[in-house]
């Protein structure tokens, strides 16, 4: 008898063993973000598969963009070169679990910064680069000139998103009484509203003007109605729990806009950096103090970060801005001294 | 010779019936032990990147929209609410499914079987096309079909008065709904009986006296009295909700989407394909001799098949006709591909503005299991009744 109890009671010893140390097991994610990064040799960030303007690759599957910008800012920064991504294009109903597991670094992916995610989904948003609003866009024939005539309208919208949530707050509000059809990928969205089959589409303005200016046939056909219904503040997330890389990516992002701020860009960042006597640009480029050494960096830093990308003004005008296919204005988001909300805590 | 009395049952080690016992025993506490290994670790893992968990979301205002419902869905009402419109959306293009699917199938099936060469390799190759293309790519197939060619939701077809066909899909007047309609639906319900009684007499009337009587339209009949009947008995009510041309649109009445239609279109055609072949299979399982006695008694062909094939078919039908079902209802989770809002599709909302994905995954994958696990049973009940009664 002594013996079978023994038998039956090893093996169950052990598996409880096993149990009781997988529940007191940190997360497998618990070193440091950046330690990783460098091991691999490379920043993983969560993309979007197609939003020319903000990210989109090439024939020769080179990315670029907005929110590419970001993350090769960041990458420039860690691990001194700009090309050292591996992205993830993500769908947006796929994007938080894949930041959460530990698959990306970061999740730069137009991402609207709300409570919620903020609070639950185990990410914290680093800051705002795309000050947006979600809009509608109708086919120009319609004679729709305002989102207030969209009475029993079916709107294409994509699953996954904070614009279901707003097209329903704003149906209730003005009464519209809207009909949503919900695609789980961007491409089905597009598809459906290019052939008919939604009087609207609805998703940030932004995206809207990538929408149009990429998928239709003759772009001129389709407006973009006047309304925003919605604020819609677009930005990079990581994965709690690791506060150094939260704060390099902050910190990154502020530095491109203060850049931009005292005049700092891509072309004159070398001669600054030798020359420039104006104490908050030295001390944007490390040449008096040392603000990287607070972060866990070199004193170069930011100045890799804008040779690489150049300052924030550069990275719209490039991507998205009026000389860009999109011809987006600048808006909200110009500098906070032009009118804007761009305002970035001092470097220093 | 006196038979050796049975081994005394001996709890010790070398006992085979011992050792089986202590091996289940410990493969069960393994399983146990592993899966709550899993979910501590998970639910461990959670807590520690500060992600959120349990079910009080669902309570909670959904705060969405949905495009159709057979109930009237407001975006105040709870998640729960919500999972429950997606759970009926998708019942409702599963079960229209299954019964078109199987009307057609059972018609391709026969038509597997005829003499006429040209029905014959007709339903050949719709099996074969049907069964060997990718569902997902049949429903797109037929989506941007609908959606590329039907008239733009300005200028809408309209085949009857009050009847408009567009990329919108199918609008049309319907009653509205008043107490007095309950009054017609106890009439339907009634006509049922009166239809099956009048059956039944005319079978006793046939056997009693070898005289046939018609038996479907004075059941019909009998069937549209009663409703008829008891609508007037619910004091007529003749409201009809009419749909209305706007600046842009067609609002009101009822409407079938082209969402639903690809989706029913799509679910249907695939599995015909299948069932085609179940019942194929089924009525080549009865025996020749069977045709051959049918012939003798001088049978029609569609009296054999109905009387003689069929029933006999049936026993072997049923089983695969039941994973055929299973494929149906579980195919309808493609429906988000085309923009339906089934369960899934509204889970995967529900999903990403809660953030709870193993809370909303778990949720669908045990709906789906309940669904299938019952239509399983159904289809066994059924499967017991067909069978060969051994007397």
């Amino acid at each position: 008898m002594k013996s079978i109890r023994k038998l039956i009671q090893r093996p169950l010893l052990a598996t409880a063993a096993l149990a009781l140390l997988g529940s007191l097991a940190t997360p497998a994610f618990a070193g440091k973000t950046i330690d990783a990064m460098k091991a691999r040799g490379s920043l993983n960030c969560g993309v979007n598969p197609s939003l020319p303007g903000f990210a989109a690759a090439d024939s020769q599957g080179v990315w670029s963009g907005l929110d590419i910008d970001i993350c090769r800012a960041v990458a420039a920064t860690v691990l001194g070169d700009a090309s050292k991504i591996k992205y993830t294009p993500l769908n947006a109903a796929q994007r938080f679990a894949v930041l959460q597991a530990g698959e990306i670094d970061i999740l730069s992916r137009n991402t609207t910064w709300t409570l919620n995610r903020d609070a639950s989904l185990g990410l914290h948003f680093t800051g705002t680069t795309y000050y947006d609003g979600q809009g509608f866009m109708v086919s120009k024939k319609s004679k729709i000139t305002s989102a207030a005539k969209l009475k029993g309208a079916t709107v294409c919208v994509q699953s996954g998103t904070t614009t279901e949530k707003n097209l329903n707050d704003y149906s209730k509000v003005m009464k519209l009484n809207m009909k949503p059809v919900v695609f789980d990928t961007q491409e089905a969205t597009n598809k459906a509203y290019f052939a008919g089959r939604c009087q609207a589409y609805t998703t940030d303005a932004s995206g809207l003007a990538s929408v149009r200016n990429k998928e239709a046939t003759n772009p001129d056909d389709h407006v973009i109605l006047p309304e925003l219904i919605s604020k819609e503040p677009l930005g990079p997330s990581v994965r709690r729990g690791d506060d150094e890389f939260f704060a390099i990516v902050k910190w990154v992002t502020y530095a491109l806009i203060e850049a931009e701020e005292y005049g700092i860009t891509q072309a004159n960042v070398d001669q600054l950096k030798g020359s420039s006597t104006d104490p908050v640009v030295q001390r944007i480029l490390g040449t008096s103090e040392d603000t990287g050494k607070l972060l866990g960096l070199d004193r170069d830093w930011a100045f890799r970060a804008i040779k690489a990308v150049g300052n924030y003004g550069e990275i719209f005008e490039r991507n998205v801005g009026p000389k860009s296919t999109l011809k987006l204005p600048r808006g909200l988001n110009n500098q906070w001294n032009k009118g804007g909300l761009m305002y970035a805590p001092p470097v220093r | 010779m006196s038979t050796p009395p049975p081994p005394k049952r001996q709890w010790s080690w070398r006992s085979q019936a011992f050792r089986g016992l202590v091996y289940q025993i410990i493969a069960i506490l393994v399983l146990v032990l592993a899966v709550g290994y899993l979910m501590s670790n998970t639910f461990a893992n959670m807590r520690a990147r500060g992600i959120q968990s349990g079910f009080d979301f669902f309570l909670q205002p959904a705060g969405f929209g949905i495009g159709e419902s057979l109930i009237e869905f407001d975006s105040s009402q709870s998640y729960l609410m919500a999972y429950v419109i997606g759970l009926s959306n998708t019942l409702r293009v599963a079960l229209v499914g299954l019964v078109m699917a199987t009307i057609l199938g059972t018609l391709i099936g026969i038509g597997r079987l005829t003499k006429n060469t040209l029905v014959k390799s007709l339903c050949t190759s719709y099996v074969e096309v049907t069964r060997n293309i990718p569902l997902l790519l049949q429903l797109f197939m037929w989506y941007f079909a609908m959606t590329e060619l039907l008239p733009p939701i300005e200028e809408p077809l309209k085949p009857l008065a009050g009847v408009f066909f567009s990329k919108n899909g199918l609008q049309y007047p319907l009653p509205v709904w008043a107490p007095g309609h309950w009054g017609t639906l106890i009439g339907l319900c009634v006509g049922i009986g009166a239809w099956k009684f009048w059956t039944r007499h005319v079978k006793q009337h046939f056997e009693a006296t070898g005289h046939t009587k018609p038996s479907f339209l004075p059941g019909l009949g009998l069937w549209v009295l009663c409703g008829v009947v008891g609508w007037l008995a619910g004091g007529a009510p003749g409201e009809i909700d009419i749909p209305e041309v706007t600046e842009i649109n067609v609002v009101g009445g009822g409407s079938v989407t082209p969402e639903y239609l690809t989706l029913l279109i799509g679910l249907t055609v695939y599995t015909s394909g299948y069932i085609a072949e179940v019942v194929r299979a089924g009525i080549q399982s009865v025996s020749f001799g069977q045709h051959e006695a049918a012939v003798a008694l001088g049978l029609k062909r569609t009296q054999e098949l109905r009387l003689i094939q069929l029933p006999q078919a049936m026993r072997v039908i049923i089983p695969p006709l039941t994973s055929q079902y299973l494929n149906l209802i579980k195919n309808s989770s493609l429906a988000v591909a085309v923009g339906y809002p089934d369960l899934v599709s509204i889970s995967s909302t529900a999903l990403n503005q809660t953030g709870r994905a193993i809370e909303c995954i778990a949720l669908v994958m045990l709906i789906y299991l309940s669904l299938s696990l019952l239509t399983s049973a159904l289809m066994n009940i059924y499967n017991r009744r067909v069978r060969i009664k051994d007397r």
